[in-house]
């Protein structure tokens, strides 16, 4: 009996791969565990081994082949005797694909219709542009950054010679040497309280975090020692650095690994919050981060480090704090959002555009400083606000802008603002309860009809 | 990683000593003086006074060079007295007044001077011991020869960021001296009721750190080892401990009930182990001083420490606007 062998899915986010290596070849006999290609990911190249006994009958993608799809098949597996002619090649049904694949929405990229109407460009008209996955973009900025000022130097678990647990550092240890990009221990207390002390020192350091989750086991270096100290010593001397990682939910990986923290940095004087949605801004803000005199905390997310976005060609981008971003104008309705929220926000304004129901849609990039005076004309115009964020609902990033709204704007709302947001139970690791636990567009709709009264 | 106690060399100037018991004696004189001011109400929320651990900071600082850096705990007053930052700007802090260091936002804990290398005045117990290891890690990176004094408690050391920063210290050699003032009660817990090791600096061999235990009553002791401990984090070798055993005489700060352990403890300590009176005596018998030129000192130490009560009573209170200043360069 053949057996078809499919593409593997070699992380919770992984969507399609590159076939980089075959291992074996046609005829070849092949057991449990032998390993049989390189598959590559945006985040790592791994071996695949054989999980069944049998000879390669066939290799249905060619090695080299990118953007294979997880669970396309790309080989069988024959038994002695039988001919590969016997089996039909036909794609594997979709259907028997890992739910993983299924919860993460479409790429907002992928999607064209999106009218990603800029009105304030962080660039000056006619940049040349070019595509670009939040990754490199962060990785760009970084190198650009440590190029120019010798004292900027990148830490954390697996920065240097694994290239990132997120490949966010890939090629930096390289570029820059091992005095300037440092694997630590694992040790997320005593590297960040070492970092923070190398910033009152006169460096400017990158602290990564593998994730922001791992950030609690430090958070008091961070807010007691990087955040309160400038104040603390009546300006003699504070923490310029950088705390970096991914943020939020990934895709299935439970409770601890999967929390959005913007609601809680963003509580804290002396911190400056920011939370890019688009390679560009996560490149533009990037650099922000690293040249300010403060201690930034810095959210990233793993589902859109592999997203793709037009990126300026420029020597040196940057984007200021404390401006947000209108990615549509529209009259009926402010959905303000940041981070990945962005990419529900913008798909709800799509399929809204579809029922006559104009959203202007705003990325908020920083939530410390928050740019909330265009929230506010917006909503004078809109006179309807819809909050988007993945986080949980009480003491949320959406209730502290319901509040803001409310006394800078009582009298020009038509609707009470609607905060949409993660809901209010740790993470499930199941797909159907994580799907459910997690914003949805559908959700994002629903609020924007009931403030719209439609 | 031998376990040798400092030895103490008596051979010293008059000079040297008489600038021992000066030091010793204006770090004593002003805690004295901040605990009436406080008595008094004019030093608010905690104040910890660093009375009969003198010469633990005083024999530090004269291993230290220009530039070095050092970083404590909130028990960190006579710290900033023994580098030379200005009694005054200390006691205007504790008022929380505007001619304090921190301008009257930081208070008796915390405390930083740019100009004299001190970074502070850390009010979480342990916090100081990363950021020390991490002052080093950026001299390490600028390759400027300078060393990190990190000072922290027996307290501070049962606490697991300790040991976080101890492993990364020894692994990247740099170059900061561990210093354990071991005074022999975490707040109201005495280190026999809060751990089994025989001591703290032996714990330093789990990662491959030598140290040892110094005799933290005797000023020479202690510059001795301090000595040696900054020779070897300036010559690359890496992190050093120094288990430092002293004594406070006063509470854990201000509202201390006292009930942990016994006045005559205390009182043995005072008659038998006090670090200024040991100076004091070698300074008389060695013949290093008469007791005209001690006085002479006490007048001048008084003086200061008077001077400096009267700054941080007429220093006005902040501006109401410096509320809003500091938070962000």
């Amino acid at each position: 009996m053949a057996i078809e062998i499919l593409m593997p899915a070699l992380s919770p986010t992984m969507e399609e791969g590159t076939l980089a290596k075959w291992l074996v070849k046609e005829g070849d006999t092949v057991s449990s565990g032998d390993i049989m290609a390189e598959i590559e990911t945006d985040k790592a190249t791994m071996e695949f081994e054989a999980v069944d006994e049998g000879i390669v009958g066939k290799i249905l993608i060619a090695e080299g082949t990118e953007g294979v799809k997880v669970n396309t098949p790309i080989a069988i597996l024959i038994e002695e005797g039988e001919e590969v002619g016997d089996v039909s090649a036909a794609p594997a049904p979709a259907a028997e694909a890992a739910p993983a694949v299924e919860a993460p929405v479409p790429a907002a990229a992928a999607a064209p219709a999106a009218p990603q109407v800029d009105l304030t460009p962080d660039w000056p008209e006619g940049t040349a542009m070019k595509e670009q996955t939040v990754r490199e973009a962060l990785r760009d900025a970084m190198a650009e950054e440590m190029r120019s000022d010798d004292t900027v130097f990148l830490m954390g678990e697996e920065v240097a010679e694994y290239q990132g647990a997120y490949k966010i550092s890939q090629g930096l240890l390289d570029e820059f040497g091992a005095k300037r990009v440092i694997d630590t221990p694992i040790t997320e207390h005593g590297f960040a309280g070492i970092g923070v002390g190398a910033a009152f020192g006169g460096l400017r350091p990158i602290v990564e975090f593998m994730t922001f989750n791992f950030a609690m086991q430090a958070i008091d270096q961070i807010i007691n020692s990087a955040a309160k100290t400038l104040y603390m010593s009546g300006g003699q001397m504070g923490a310029p650095m950088v705390f970096r990682g991914p943020n939020g939910a990934a895709a299935r990986v439970g409770a601890q690994h999967s929390q959005d923290y913007a609601a809680w940095y963003m509580q804290v004087p002396g911190l400056k919050v920011v939370m890019p949605y688009s390679a560009s801004d996560a490149k533009g803000l990037m650099k922000t981060a690293i040249r300010d005199n403060n201690p930034v905390i810095f959210l990233e997310n793993e589902i859109l480090y592999g997203r793709t976005f037009d990126v300026p060609d420029m020597d040196d981008f940057t984007v200021p704090f404390g401006k947000a971003r209108i990615w549509r104008e529209g009259e009926d309705v402010t959905i303000v959002s940041f981070g990945i929220g962005m990419q529900y926000a913008l798909e709800a304004a799509d399929k809204l555009a579809a029922d006559g129901i104009n959203a202007e849609v705003i990325d908020l990039r920083t939530l410390r400083p928050m740019d909330t005076g265009t929230i506010i004309n917006s909503v004078m115009k809109t006179n309807r606000c819809v909050t988007v964020e993945e986080g949980w609902p009480q003491g949320s990033v959406g209730n502290y802008i319901s509040s803001v709204i409310m006394q800078e704007a009582f009298d020009y709302l038509d609707a009470p603002v609607i905060n949409c947001t993660g809901k209010d139970v740790p993470m499930p690791y199941a797909a159907n309860l994580e799907k459910h636990a997690l914003i949805t567009t559908d959700e994002v709709i629903e609020a924007v009809k009931q403030v719209t009264y439609r | 990683m031998a376990a040798r106690k400092a030895q103490t060399k008596p051979n010293v100037s008059a000079e040297e000593l008489q600038g021992y018991y000066r030091d010793m004696l204006l770090i004593r004189r002003f805690e004295e003086k901040a605990g009436q001011l406080y008595g008094m109400g004019l030093i608010g929320g905690f104040c910890h006074l660093y009375i009969g651990q003198e010469a633990v900071v005083v024999g530090l600082e004269a291993a230290a060079e220009e530039g070095d850096k050092r970083i404590t705990s909130y028990r960190d007053h006579g710290h900033m007295l023994a580098c030379g930052m200005d009694p005054n700007g200390v006691m205007a802090e504790l008022t929380g007044r505007e001619g304090g260091y921190s301008k009257g936002k930081g208070g008796s804990m915390h405390m930083f001077s740019k100009e004299k290398h001190f970074y502070g005045g850390h009010g979480i117990v342990a916090a100081q011991v990363p950021l020390g290891a991490g002052l080093a890690f950026a001299d390490k990176y600028k390759e400027n020869g300078r060393v990190t004094f990190t000072y922290f408690g027996d307290g501070a050391a049962n606490q697991g960021q300790v040991y976080e920063a101890y492993n990364m210290a020894e692994l990247w050699d740099l170059p900061v001296v561990f210093v354990i003032e071991n005074n022999q009660y975490a707040m109201g817990t005495s280190t026999k009721r809060s751990t089994k090791s025989p001591s703290y600096w032996e714990r330093g061999a789990a990662y491959g750190i030598p140290g040892e235990e110094v005799d933290g009553m005797d000023v020479l002791a202690v510059k001795a080892a301090g000595q040696k401990a900054v020779a070897h984090c300036r010559a690359g070798k890496g992190p050093y401990i120094l288990e430092i055993k002293t004594y406070r005489y006063r509470g854990h700060s201000m509202s201390d009930p006292a009930k942990y352990r016994t006045r005559e403890e205390v009182q043995k300590m005072r008659d038998e182990r006090d670090p200024i009176e040991a100076v004091r005596s070698m300074l008389l018998t060695g013949k290093h001083a008469t007791e005209d030129d001690l006085k002479a000192i006490d007048k001048e130490i008084k003086e200061i420490v008077n001077a400096s009560a009267e700054f941080a009573k007429e220093s006005p209170e902040p501006a109401l606007d410096e509320l809003w200043t500091d938070i962000y360069a």
